[in-house]
């Protein structure tokens, strides 16, 4: 039989969402249940009906992406009454969400060396281009997934999976590719979309955004120029520009220096 | 746990016998969040982490004891504020729980 660390390595190798229970205190220390949705539960915490409880209550925290640790009676009781007198159990629950997708369209120098930063910061990466001889695996070793492929079909493949942990960044430059990559990316739950271009760049695009039709409150979420603005030159700075915003973006912090500001750090 | 695989695997095919801490809880300021993970073999490799470096050392000794007396796995606990806790801190004055056990499963 295979055993439940062999499970787990395989579920979170093909990116399958996948939680541990574990107690970790009491007569049943170290017992583990490994849960996925749509997948047989494996393991047991050492009594059927608390294996049934945490199993249910594993699979919700998996669902929120949230890992914690929760207190139950020795045969799963979760009520306060039920508590009362007996001894409890303390389960770590570890979820395991898939990693987040970033889709990098535009096979240019900016794109390998963000795909780097990306792969650093625990991202899947899937690089886009519509140009054959640039979208290569030689020329970026680091991406997960390349596509020889224009915006529609991109967002045709990978749109209806893309949430708020997600990013899309369009270095382009060209108004035949970033202009469909926009529109694209923003009939999705993207949590990220940033476009790369000078002011010049981005002021010309806003205008072939308006003739497609998309203006203002169309555009709130995309950021362009984009990157936070600490004087990247090279593609790494660069690089490291987009990842910031990305993160400040997601905790929805200022990005200042932590020197000039107060409060807690995390 | 997740970046731990390719070693863990390694460490298994070999047969090596090993413990994986994973943080479980943290009170006050601390670098990683739950669910971060290492490990320790039985010939004292290391792969991953749990803080800032501040406590790995203690973890490492903890671990190597858990295999050589074939201890049960449970919660130790690192930082200032806690009765039981070790006379390792974090540096930035949080206490983290880890919970230890040997990979038998």
């Amino acid at each position: 039989m295979i055993s439940l660390y062999d499970e787990l390595a395989r579920r979170l190798r093909a990116h399958t969402p996948t939680a541990l229970a574990v107690v970790i205190d009491g007569p049943n220390a170290g017992a583990t249940l490994l849960v996925s949705p749509n997948q047989p539960t494996m393991g047991s915490l050492g009594d059927d009906e608390l294996s049934r409880v945490a199993a249910r209550d594993t699979l919700g925290e998996l669902e929120a992406g949230r890992t914690s640790t929760r207190h139950y009676g020795p045969q799963g009781q979760t009520t306060p009454e039920d508590l009362a007198d007996s001894p409890t159990v303390r389960v770590f629950i570890e979820s395991f969400a898939p990693p987040p997708h970033m889709v990098i369209f535009g096979a240019v120098d900016f794109t390998s060396a963000l795909a780097r930063a990306a792969k650093l910061l625990g991202y899947r990466v899937t690089v886009c281009d519509a140009r054959k001889v640039f979208a290569t695996a030689r020329r970026f070793p680091m991406a997960d997934n390349i596509m020889v492929a224009w915006p529609d079909e991109v967002f045709a493949v990978h749109g209806d999976q893309l949430s708020q942990r997600d990013a899309v960044c369009i270095l382009t430059h060209d108004p035949k590719f970033d202009v469909p990559a926009i529109q694209g990316a923003l009939r999705t739950n993207v949590g990220y979309i940033g476009v790369m271009g000078s002011r010049k760049t981005h002021a010309k695009r806003l205008e072939r955004l308006a003739e497609v039709g998309l203006r203002g409150d169309d555009l709130a979420r995309v950021m362009s120029p984009i990157g936070l603005d600490i004087g990247a030159r090279t593609p790494e700075e660069t690089a490291i520009s987009i990842c910031g915003e990305i993160i400040a973006r997601r905790t929805g912090r200022a990005a200042q220096s932590l020197s000039t500001t107060t409060g807690a750090i995390h | 746990m997740r970046d731990l695989l390719d070693d863990l695997d390694r460490w298994r095919a070999a047969g090596k016998r090993c413990v994986v801490g994973r943080v479980v809880g943290i009170e006050g300021s601390g670098p990683r969040e739950a669910g971060a993970a290492m490990a320790v073999n039985e010939d004292g490799e290391v792969v991953g982490s749990v803080s800032g470096g501040c406590v790995e050392g203690a973890v490492v000794a903890e671990a190597l004891e858990m295999l050589r007396e074939k201890d049960s796995a449970r919660v130790v606990t690192f930082g200032y504020s806690d009765d039981e806790a070790f006379a390792v801190g974090l540096t930035c004055g949080g206490t983290i729980h880890l919970f230890l056990q040997e990979l038998t499963w």
